[in-house]
């Protein structure tokens, strides 16, 4: 069943920054009711833990892909499903599916790390509908990676297919890696913003932005882009002084929007890793061969980084350098999420690196759930008060 | 034959052959010769040894240390230099071991020439990562995908399945070509061949162990003595005295099934073990159980650190690659299983073995096998019915061991559980 009726228009017609407080709010709120009502409509929803999915193929066969990334939840009934020492976003996101918040028809997740390689299992004694695992490359530099990929791309189609009653053909999967070809070209767009002129947009409305993407189909997220980006770059408001950071270490477990406004008071966040699945695939996908192929060379080749991911050609330490040159920032806000093993591990390199190339780094450590910022805020106001007037 | 001759012949020798494989590292070190870092979960003995590559474990060299209770020194060394209380302790004793160049209770450790590991635990690659950075080596991670769904299993001769077996196998010829560019040495299949014959009496022989603890009384502690096998089942792997090891030990346990011959504990008791040791009070975690004559008759850490030798594949060696690609995709697939996805698995062992109560125990260290224990314990118990405890603590890090707690709850378990047969038995059972 095709589904054309809009799940999420509200902002439409709106100016600016009424678009832009109805998009954080239903960040903040952890709003999933755009979700329900595609499945009221009929619609069928295929939701995949962080970091990356290939969202074409849940939409080429015709499923809203929703980006199971935690939310702002109690996890009530969740927390008895897992032990101590663990992660949040694993919690609240299958808080999510089990209080009911989000419903969905199949669940994929990845072996990004030990904790979330349970989870397909986990999820899948809790519920009735496929939980799987994509087990994508973790040998990015085998000749196999591309291949293997190719096939498990096209399982995966085959079996969305199957759930949702629409085969994903070529011709449908072309149409979708156009579609989010446009997409990640609009996100770009809103990142050049960020880094060229970041007095024109705080940084948790350019956040909200591209998060309320994992929630609601391709086709409305590109509207929406197409109506808040042209509006954001008319801004007059003026540029202040202060410094320019990159937000390093929230490619999985996402801070709260208020450690992200918080931040923003004093800082202008150039370049992130916030939802970095959304924009891993760093170019167009080629759209003129085998699909599934392009996609998976495009995943191996024009990708960015994660330290949930190891490829010989880009240790994170110096792709952390070269995000944070390209941003032009002068200093890294190095942060990992509490019990996020990669995080944690990849943060001892990237200190070694950021103090042999002299670059100031705030070092910290989040939880989704955490509220009180107060402490947190006089650490950061007193790091950017020492580089402005060292 | 005698008692004394073949009884506990396996844990004397077991140990005599660990301390000689340390003793040869050691000297190996002290040589400057390299090492191959390799991980139990899918070590590759059998193509590493074609190339006289030492290899070295250092999820063993780090549980020695919290086994001969200095890991706390190696702990704070590491969280000295900025590794986080809250990851891996095995990285981080290893770090300090490194920093140390290498020095370590048992001897010394040699410097990598190479990091070879699988995907079976994300923590590999970011250790691996660790030591490609320190020490400037290459890291050759072997992709092995895994079940896609829970219950959902593929086998050979099917598509997917074949599919995943190619990928290995690509990988395999890979690490060679690396392995022949680290060591200058040609590869020679034949050599292979008897590597791989070699891990055939292994895995054919750690699966008949396995099964024989089914005895009653059961013929050998699966958390203790368990503990000693798999460190020659590791470090021994694809050599003749590996091989030879087993042999004995499989004739050693028949011996003591056919006689009755148990543990030293008198077995009122039988019990499965989840998840990984609590190494810094090892032997009186053990007693917390076998005090009440509880005794492990089974262990998923069995099953997993032997890299899945339990499931007692034979690589045919018409075939090698191929077979070996083959066999090495099964083992560290249900390597993978027995961490995730174990609930039907230790379901399928409680009538097998007559067991009476299953033990979790989860550890701060290791996400891998312990984020899913609260909900396949839930589940196994909604299946079964059987008593289950579930205990948290750590491998390494004796802060997080609190033994008076641990014996509260395992006091309250074993009272839970004579008081359960008592009930049963008046209402008439067996």
């Amino acid at each position: 069943m095709t589904i054309t009726k809009p799940v999420f228009d509200c902002w439409v017609d709106q100016p600016l920054p009424e678009l832009l407080r109805l998009c954080r709010l239903a960040i903040e709120e952890g709003d999933f009711s755009m979700v329900e009502r595609w499945r009221e409509a009929g619609g069928r929803t295929l939701g995949h833990f962080q970091v990356y999915f290939p969202t074409e193929i849940a939409h080429a066969a015709g499923m809203l892909p929703v980006k199971m990334c935690g939310a702002p939840v109690e996890p009530n009934n969740a927390d008895s499903r897992f032990g101590s020492y663990l992660c949040s976003i694993l919690k609240t996101s299958l808080e999510l599916s089990l209080s009911g918040q989000v419903t969905l028809d199949m669940f994929v997740s990845h072996p990004i790390c030990d904790a979330a390689r349970n989870l397909a299992a986990i999820w899948g004694r809790n519920h009735e509908y496929p939980c799987q695992i994509l087990y994508l490359p973790q040998n990015a530099n085998s000749r196999g990676s591309a291949p293997y990929l190719t096939g498990e791309y096209n399982r995966l189609r085959a079996e969305a297919g199957q759930i949702s009653g629409i085969e994903a053909t070529d011709e449908r999967l072309r149409a979708s890696i156009e579609l989010y070809n446009t997409s990640r070209a609009l996100v770009r767009e809103l990142y050049a913003i960020k880094r060229d002129t970041p007095w024109k947009i705080t940084a948790e409305d350019a956040y909200s932005l591209v998060a309320i993407g994992g929630r609601i189909p391709v086709e409305e997220h590109i509207a929406l882009l197409q109506a808040a980006l042209p509006a954001i770059r008319e801004r007059q408001t003026k540029a202040e002084d202060r410094i320019r950071v990159v937000f390093e270490g929230a490619f999985c477990e996402q801070p709260p929007l208020d450690l992200i406004r918080m931040v923003g008071r004093s800082c202008y966040i150039v370049d992130d890793d916030f939802l970095i699945g959304l924009r891993w695939l760093l170019e167009d996908v080629p759209n003129d061969g085998d699909p599934a192929a392009a996609l998976a060379e495009a995943y191996l080749e024009r990708s960015s980084y994660s330290p949930v991911q190891h490829d010989n050609r880009k240790p994170k330490e110096k792709m952390l350098i070269k995000r944070l040159r390209a941003a032009k920032a002068e200093a890294v806000v190095l942060t990992a999420a509490k019990m996020c093993e990669p995080g944690l591990e990849e943060q001892v390199a990237y200190v070694h690196a950021l103090d042999s190339e002299k670059v100031p780094y705030f070092l910290s450590e989040f939880e989704e759930n955490m509220s009180n910022f107060g402490s947190l805020e006089l650490q950061v106001e007193t790091f950017v008060e020492n580089l402005l007037f060292s | 034959m005698t008692d004394e001759s073949i009884v506990g012949r396996g844990t004397r020798e077991g140990s005599r052959l660990f301390r000689g494989w340390f003793d040869e590292l050691t000297a190996a070190a002290d040589r400057g010769d390299r090492a191959a870092y390799v991980f139990v979960m899918g070590s590759l003995n059998e193509v590493l040894r074609c190339f006289d590559m030492h290899v070295t474990f250092p999820e063993i060299n780090s549980l020695q240390l919290a086994v001969r209770r200095v890991a706390h020194e190696y702990l704070c060394e590491a969280e000295d230099q900025g590794y986080s209380p809250d990851i891996c302790g095995y990285v981080k004793a290893d770090v300090a071991t490194q920093l140390r160049c290498g020095k370590h209770p048992m001897g010394r450790i040699p410097k990598p020439s190479i990091a070879v590991l699988t995907n079976a635990c994300n923590t590999y690659v970011k250790w691996a990562e660790i030591w490609e950075r320190m020490h400037g080596i290459p890291v050759f991670t072997i992709d092995v995908p895994g079940h896609r769904q829970l219950g959902v299993h593929t086998k050979p001769g099917q598509g997917q399945f074949e599919s995943d077996r190619r990928y290995v196998e690509t990988q395999i010829r890979e690490l060679i070509t690396l392995c022949e560019q680290i060591s200058g040495k040609k590869f020679d299949i034949d050599r292979l061949r008897e590597n791989m014959a070699h891990a055939n009496t292994m895995s054919r022989c750690w699966k008949r162990i396995l099964e024989l603890n089914s005895n009653t009384p059961s013929v050998f502690n699966a958390l203790t003595d368990g503990t000693i096998y798999l460190g020659v089942a590791n470090g021994l792997r694809g050599t003749p005295e590996g091989a030879q090891y087993f042999e004995q030990l499989v004739e050693e346990m028949e011996y003591k099934a056919a006689n009755n011959i148990g543990t030293t504990v008198d077995e009122q008791h039988r019990l499965s073990f989840v998840g990984v040791p609590c190494y810094p009070i090892f032997r009186r975690f053990n007693e917390l159980f076998t005090d009440w004559g509880g005794t492990f008759v089974s262990s998923t850490y069995l099953w997993f650190a032997s890299g899945g030798t339990n499931c007692g594949y034979e690589y045919d060696l018409t075939d090698p690659i191929a077979s070996l690609s083959e066999g090495f995709l099964l083992s560290v697939r249900d390597a993978m299983d027995s961490m995730f996805d174990q609930t039907s698995m230790v379901r399928d062992s409680i009538e097998r073995f007559d067991i009476d109560g299953v033990v979790y125990h989860p550890i701060k260290s290791c996400r891998t096998v312990s984020t899913g224990l609260a909900d396949s314990r839930r589940s196994l118990m909604e299946q079964t019915g059987v008593s289950s405890l579930f205990i948290e603590s750590d491998m390494m890090d004796r802060r997080v061991v609190s033994e008076a707690q641990l014996k509260n709850r395992v006091d309250a378990f074993f009272e839970g559980l004579i008081s359960r047969k008592q009930q049963h038995a008046a209402a008439g059972g067996h």
